[in-house]
């Protein structure tokens, strides 16, 4: 892991830290700030936070001052920037950048440095955003706490001892320990939504197939979805606009033109909601719920009221099946996409002693190169599809799947977008769910039908919970290729928030003891 | 389809998985587990199993699967030639190489 060069803190290099995304790159734009020094702002936060903290687990400080040196020349010439032009981003290990040490949390891969971008860095490096390196993750994305991470578990900066969620707690602790202004995140059944819900900041999960997934490692090629993630709505719709779009390269990709969701935030900001009809989903609103997120979600439904929306109930008898299928599906699918790790041809590869077989180095190395988490996925996926099973358990769970299906269609039929806690808990300490994996697995309760349906969901911080005074998050799920109303309606309640509290909710997270930058 | 397992796992009440089970599906992974971590998953892996096995209560027959949310089909792309990875390039990774090549352990036993 390297540290970034950098030079020493100063105030106006911290208050750099503190702006959205959005304020950057009209500073940036305007030149009264240049790309340079926002990049070395926030390496230094990295350097004096990150070790506490542990979101990163590579940082490129030489490739992001240069990244930034090519966008202050750029507008120096006199060149048309983009709109998010300038600003760093961290970008989660599991998608690879060329040369850029890429694991997925996995000691399988460590070391291994790609040959080949990802159809998203090379979007966000077009767009000249700056990628100040690779966070942390549960491996190969498995997980809802960032412990299951070979590489030791992120904290959260609300609370050190606490997890960040997961998998994606890495970017969604980067953002809340003001260490980057914008993340990229990967969602399979809530590694976006989860995160962002027990760190206060801002994640989308764009319907199915409307990011491209080439280059990224692949968990449940039926469920994975990249997506963006910020402080703010505006600067997750910003970002999502940058990534959004089909990709020849990816077979998954919906052929469909990139969903205009800044200019729904701006009308979300500027409007009421009245006509919008706002879905609460009985199901997800039970005593699996812990109460100080059941009440902060009870609040935000009488700020939906206040800014002129029809609230409605909405049954989806279905979902108490969700997690169930989703533990089958999900473990199926990562059992047949990680037999690629075979040894063979990148990777680690143990037990190459000359007399062993290939199959003897396969085992010797998978055996030592996964974690508890991936080995006991694999294994459940491979039962779930074996010869006698695979009726009862996959293919059943693919039934269910059509279920749940049909429980949105019909939904969204009553209620323009759907809302509920993005997850049944507050961030809880570290260590306390480790070794119950049933238990861990109930964090993405509320998360897992949107992802199996493939629907457009994303988390918005509501506020603090009363009993815990950690932040709870809001789930807000459109239709298939209904972004614009998902970020609108997310944008108005923000800006109800910010109205309320003079703030989002991550500008309240707790200032970080900072370590001596050393040089 | 083998015969012999149960329709409905759930519906049985037995234990899903045996140490024997777990062992042959680590062979058929291809992972290399130890005698304690086959112990702790022959456990986990039933619990979870119990949990998951719901499913097939409501899989009725008339209820058509769905393998992806998004379904799309023939997707096609031009048949053009673009540049793939460099010769260099995809064996910069490899864990082992020789003469321009991967270089893998034996594959193929004595005498086969």
């Amino acid at each position: 892991m390297s540290s970034p060069s950098s030079s020493s803190a100063s105030s106006s290099s911290t208050d750099l830290t503190r702006m959205t995304a959005a304020d950057l790159a009209t500073r940036i734009h305007s030149g009264e700030v240049s790309s340079v020094e926002v990049a070395q702002a926030h390496l230094d936060r990295i350097g004096a936070v990150d070790g506490d903290v542990h979101a990163f687990l590579h940082v490129s400080g030489e490739s992001a001052l240069s990244q930034a040196a090519a966008v202050d020349a750029a507008r120096a010439n006199g060149d048309t920037l983009g709109p998010l032009a300038g600003v760093p981003l961290a970008l989660k290990d599991v998608l690879v950048q060329k040369g850029v040490p890429t694991t997925a949390g996995s000691k399988i891969l460590e070391g291994w440095l790609p040959p080949y971008d990802a159809t998203v860095t090379t979007k966000l490096i077009e767009a000249g955003i700056v990628i100040l390196g690779k966070t942390n993750m549960d491996e190969f994305a498995m997980g809802s706490s960032t412990e299951n991470s070979a590489y030791g578990p992120t904290r959260n900066p609300w609370d050190l001892d606490r997890i960040p969620g997961g998998s994606g707690g890495g970017s969604a602790a980067a953002l809340a320990a003001f260490e980057a202004p914008l993340a990229i995140g990967t969602d399979t059944g809530g590694s976006i939504r989860q995160p962002a819900s027990v760190t206060g900041t801002v994640g989308a999960k764009p319907t199915y197939g409307g990011v491209s997934r080439y280059g990224v490692i692949a968990l449940a090629s039926s469920l994975d979805q990249v997506g963006p993630c910020a402080r703010t709505v505006l600067d997750t719709a910003l970002l999502h606009e940058v990534i959004a779009g089909h990709d020849p390269r990816d077979s998954t990709s919906i052929p469909q033109p990139v969903p205009q969701v800044v200019a729904a935030v701006r009308r979300g900001q500027n409007e009421d909601l009245s006509g919008v009809r706002i879905g609460v989903v009985k199901q997800l609103h039970s005593d699996a719920y812990q109460s100080g997120v059941l009440s902060s979600f009870d609040q935000a439904v009488e700020k939906f009221t206040a800014l002129g929306a029809e609230i409605v109930e909405v049954d989806c008898p279905h979902f108490e099946a969700a997690l169930a299928a989703y533990y089958l599906i999900l473990p199926s699918e990562c059992s047949s996409n990680l037999a690629r790790f075979d040894a063979m041809r990148y990777g680690l590869r143990v037990g190459d002693t000359g007399g062993a077989s290939a199959e003897e180095v396969m085992m010797a190395t998978r055996g030592a190169g996964f974690g508890p988490e991936v080995k006991r996925r694999i294994i459940l996926g491979a039962y779930a599809l074996s010869a006698g099973y695979y009726d009862a358990y996959y293919g059943s769970a693919q039934k269910v799947r059509t279920l749940i299906r049909q429980d949105f269609e019909k939904a969204y039929l009553a209620a323009d977008v759907l809302i509920s806690p993005a997850s049944p808990v507050t961030a809880f300490p570290i260590g306390e769910k480790v070794n119950d994996p049933m238990a861990m697995y109930l964090n993405d309760l509320a998360t897992i039908p949107g992802s199996l349906a493939g629907i457009p969901a994303m988390s918005v911080p509501s506020g603090l919970a009363a009993d815990t005074g950690l932040p709870v998050g809001l789930q807000i799920m459109g239709p298939a290729l209904g972004e614009e109303q998902m970020y609108r309606v997310a944008a108005a309640f923000e800006a109800a928030y910010v109205a309320e509290h003079g703030g989002v909710v991550a500008d309240s997270a707790p200032a970080l003891a900072t370590a001596e930058v050393t040089r | 389809m083998s015969p012999s397992p149960p329709e409905d796992p759930a519906a049985t009440g037995a234990p899903a998985l045996t140490r024997a089970d777990v062992a042959h599906l680590a062979y058929l992974t291809r992972l290399k587990l130890t005698d304690e971590e086959l112990d702790t998953y022959v456990g986990q892996l039933s619990v979870i199993l119990d949990s998951v096995a719901q499913v097939s209560q409501l899989a009725t027959p008339d209820v058509v699967p769905t393998t992806h949310a998004v379904p799309l089909t023939n997707v096609y792309r031009e048949d053009v030639v673009v540049p793939g990875l460099e010769h260099d390039a995809a064996l910069a990774g490899a864990p082992a190489e020789q003469d321009g090549r991967f270089r893998v352990p034996q594959i193929l036993g004595e005498g086969e």
